[in-house]
């Protein structure tokens, strides 16, 4: 399974599915990232984490133990 | 008719901005119940209307402490109208939550803000589709050139004096025939406004109004399984792609983007360069490094700084308070011919302590401003993402960063920035452990106690900070094993707004703000504290009155030091009272540490040092001594530092509880370097008129400082009985294992 954990910085990639449960989830759906959405991996933090997304038009970072719940293609 | 307004809106969208400009001056700050939530309210300038300002929220999730307060509000409290403030240069995601808004079904209209710069990148909103497409009036707006302000407010007078409900934006056919059945099987359960707010939430799974609505839950059960197979999905995912599928397509149609300049905006190049993967960390230490050496000063042999705000602080309290304000006042008390114990209070109690405490007023605006500056720029976003990955080893994110770095000038403002922490736990753990970060008035001590026992010791400064940064980490390890502060791990997830130029007026009233809540406090428990510590510094044990002398022999507060100073025996303080109530009138504040050591040891305030240095270096060996500061750094904060903890604790219990921790801590640390370093060559005797005293080995302080570190190191790897902290990381092996 590729998620965004994964995902290589320079790269565009587009979401398949959000796993996961709870607050986790809804945060990220809040946020904009849902099924079919693109994502474009702006770069990793200095010390390897979080990284930077933009995602509809807007930055956000995230942990990439919360990215691997994002499957994508 | 007095109409209520709430105003909402994401983070980042120029809410707060649009809240000044909308109120002026006219605005009550006071809490949301039951949380540490600021619920400020204000009359919109011109009209009766009432405005309520509601947290900056993305969603009416049930899962922050603001989102609750948000959406309990707009449901149950039932507002006249809502302002939605949506940012225009980022429209998909902010309409995200006014689809949810127009749900409650209240009187809405959208405040579309930031239209300048969506002008200034060339791009064209329609905006009469959108409002006709969203189904309620929408104002462009911008709040910062206050442009279109009254237009809004007049747009808000209509709409809520007409009750115009705006329609919902419907799901296409499967969803909405889900919605239509959780509608029917939730009708007479509601009120029937917020019926559809209540669907569509029961469809979503949504917690809370599946808790109270079990019935309407099990009705509709079947369709929402229905619906999840046909669509191959969660629920909760389908109405959310639901929304974002609506909102493109209003986008598309709506906005017209210009093309792009090829190296980004101006903001992305700053932000190439500050979050670089290089060039991020020095960067950073920088900003750090200008904006604290600038306030506090630096020095490095002959190299010297005088900091802005030392420079502040020493006139405020050698001439302002030093020259005027007390000797006004004692002359006046002096006036009527004799200096009463009433005169006393007044000048040594209520002017020495609030006057101290006041002092460090200027350097904490100076701090506050800074810290202002940096939020309204959009770099306090960056410094949480470069730095969280040193705090998620520990259970904490880089927001906790933030406060420790305000910490530093005052724990009070320190500890008020913790507030910036999503979950409830960081905010909580960051609140009772900011002030472990040595702040500017810890620095004399640190600086007397050196040159008492290591002179010329530079090390022993920066000694402090790690210390103290250490003890943040550890706590942040230790305490989210407690009941009270387990929970599952908030995600850091966090928007990097672009940054921009700051607005001049924002940052001045932040400020201010900020300043006048201290002050608020230095007012009220600094004030009352500072009384009491007089009373027993002035009484004797029979309640006689022995005159302004801070901890005379026979005082209470002498009475006291003495019976406790037993407990602080084994620390190396030897039988020296004087150690334990320098310590207790640290509590006004931390330097005052120094002031009842001149006075108890008598020695006048002129002569800063020399004397109290002989004095002490005859009393405290370099083990104990160097116990003995980190006891004071660690343990209780000021009043005013306590105070503004219990504002983010909330209970007083938990205050306590805090302040028992920090006190525990303190002393096992003191305990630890006193029993271990005494057997350093030179580091257990005594200075007495020039010779050196050798000190009795502490074999029993050593050998409870080997138990004491024995339980921290157990407390450190003690398995998670909660298991949230290292619930990840297991999550993570668990992961590896099966790949």
């Amino acid at each position: 399974m590729n998620t965004l954990k994964n995902a290589e910085v320079g790269s565009t990639v587009k979401v398949v599915k959000l796993h996961g449960e709870g607050a986790l989830k809804k945060h990220l759906m809040d946020m904009g990232i849902t099924k079919g959405c693109q994502i474009y991996i702006r770069k990793v933090a200095p010390l390897g984490d979080p990284i930077e997304i933009t995602i509809r038009g807007y930055e956000l970072s995230l942990r990439k133990g919360d990215a691997e719940n994002i499957e994508v293609e | 008719m007095s109409l209520t307004i709430a105003l909402a809106g994401n983070p980042n969208s120029g809410k707060t901005t649009m809240f000044n400009k909308l109120t002026g001056a006219n605005q009550r700050v006071g809490n949301w119940p039951g949380v540490t939530i600021d619920r400020k309210v204000g009359r919109i300038r011109g009209t009766d209307y009432e405005l309520v300002d509601l947290p900056g929220i993305y969603s009416l999730s049930p899962y922050s402490p603001e989102e609750i307060v948000s959406r309990n509000f707009l449901i149950e409290d039932r507002p006249d109208a809502v302002i939605n403030i949506v940012d225009a240069t980022n429209l998909e995601r902010n309409l995200f939550l006014t689809l949810q808004i127009i749900d409650t079904g209240i009187p809405t209209v959208i405040a579309l803000n930031m239209m300048d710069q969506v002008r200034k990148l060339g791009d064209r909103i329609d905006v009469e589709k959108l409002s006709k497409e969203l189904g309620c009036r929408v104002i462009p707006v911008s709040a910062l050139n206050a442009e279109g302000i009254k237009e809004l407010v007049t747009a808000v007078g209509e709409v809520a004096e007409a009750k115009l409900s705006p329609e919902p934006l419907y799901f296409d056919g499967d969803i909405e025939t889900a919605v239509t059945q959780a509608e029917e099987a939730l009708r007479g359960e509601v009120p029937d406004e917020t019926l559809r707010f209540h669907a569509v939430k029961l469809i979503e799974k949504d917690n809370a109004v599946c808790d109270s609505h079990p019935d309407a839950m099990n009705k509709v059960s079947t369709a929402v399984r229905e619906l999840e197979r046909k669509k191959d999905d969660d629920a909760d995912s389908i109405i959310a792609d639901g929304r974002y599928n609506r909102i493109t397509t209003i986008t598309e149609s709506v906005v017209k983007k210009a093309p792009r300049d090829e190296r980004g905006t101006l903001s992305d190049r700053i932000d190439r360069i500050v979050t670089h993967r290089v060039w991020g960390i020095p960067i950073f230490v920088g900003v750090i490094a200008v904006v604290f050496f600038g306030i506090i000063g630096f020095s490095w042999g002959d190299f010297k700084i005088v900091g802005i705000g030392t420079w502040c602080t020493d006139w405020v309290n050698d001439v302002f308070i030093g020259e005027w304000i007390d000797p006004a006042v004692r002359a006046w008390c002096e006036s009527d011919g004799e200096f009463s114990s009433v005169d006393a209070l007044l000048c040594s109690g209520i002017v020495g302590g609030v006057g101290a405490v006041i002092g460090f007023l200027p350097q904490m605006l100076l701090m506050f401003l800074a810290l202002c500056i940096l939020e309204d720029i959009g770099y306090m976003a960056r410094i949480a993402f470069v730095m969280d990955r040193v705090f998620r080893h520990f259970g904490l994110s880089g927001k906790t960063l933030i406060p420790l770095l305000v910490g530093t000038g005052c724990g009070v403002p320190g500890i008020m920035a913790s507030r910036t922490i999503e979950s409830e736990r960081d905010r909580r753990i960051t609140a009772m452990t900011t002030t472990f970060i040595p702040c500017g008035a810890k620095l004399p001590v640190i600086a007397m106690i050196t040159s008492a026992v290591f002179p010329g010791n530079g090390l022993i400064a920066v000694f402090c900070y790690i210390m103290g940064i250490i003890l943040v980490l550890v706590s942040g390890i230790i305490l989210k094993k407690l009941k009270s502060l387990s929970g599952t791990p908030a995600p850091f997830i966090m928007e990097l707004p672009p940054y921009h130029i700051p607005s001049v007026a924002n940052i001045l009233k932040g400020t201010l703000d900020r300043g006048w809540a201290f002050c608020k406090k230095a007012g009220t428990i600094i004030l009352i504290s500072c009384i009491i510590l007089w009373f027993l510094a002035s009484y004797d044990t029979g309640l006689h009155y022995i005159g302004d002398n801070v901890g005379d022999a026979q005082s209470i507060l002498a009475a006291f030091g003495g019976a406790v100073c037993v407990i602080f025996a084994p620390l190396g303080w030897g039988d020296n009272w004087e150690l334990t109530v320098g310590t207790i009138t640290g509590l006004i504040a931390k330097e005052n540490v120094i002031g009842t050591f001149g006075t108890l040891f008598g020695i006048e305030a002129g002569d800063n040092g020399e004397g109290l240095e002989t004095v002490l270096s005859g009393m405290l060996t370099k083990s104990a001594g160097l116990g003995f500061l980190a006891f004071n750094l660690i343990c209780a904060p000021c009043f005013a530092a306590i105070g503004a903890m219990h504002r983010e604790l909330g209970r007083w219990r938990d205050t306590g509880m805090a302040i028992l921790y920090q006190c525990l801590l303190a002393y096992s640390v003191a305990l630890i370097i006193y029993g271990f370093t005494s057997y350093i060559g030179g580091w257990n005797s005594l200075v007495v008129d020039g010779t050196l005293i050798e000190q009795a080995a502490p074999v029993g302080s050593t050998v409870a400082g080997i138990v004491v570190l024995a339980i921290i190191i157990y407390l450190l790897w003690a398995k998670d009985p909660f298991r949230q902290l290292s619930g990840r990381d297991e999550y993570d092996a668990e992961k590896g294992m099966r790949a």
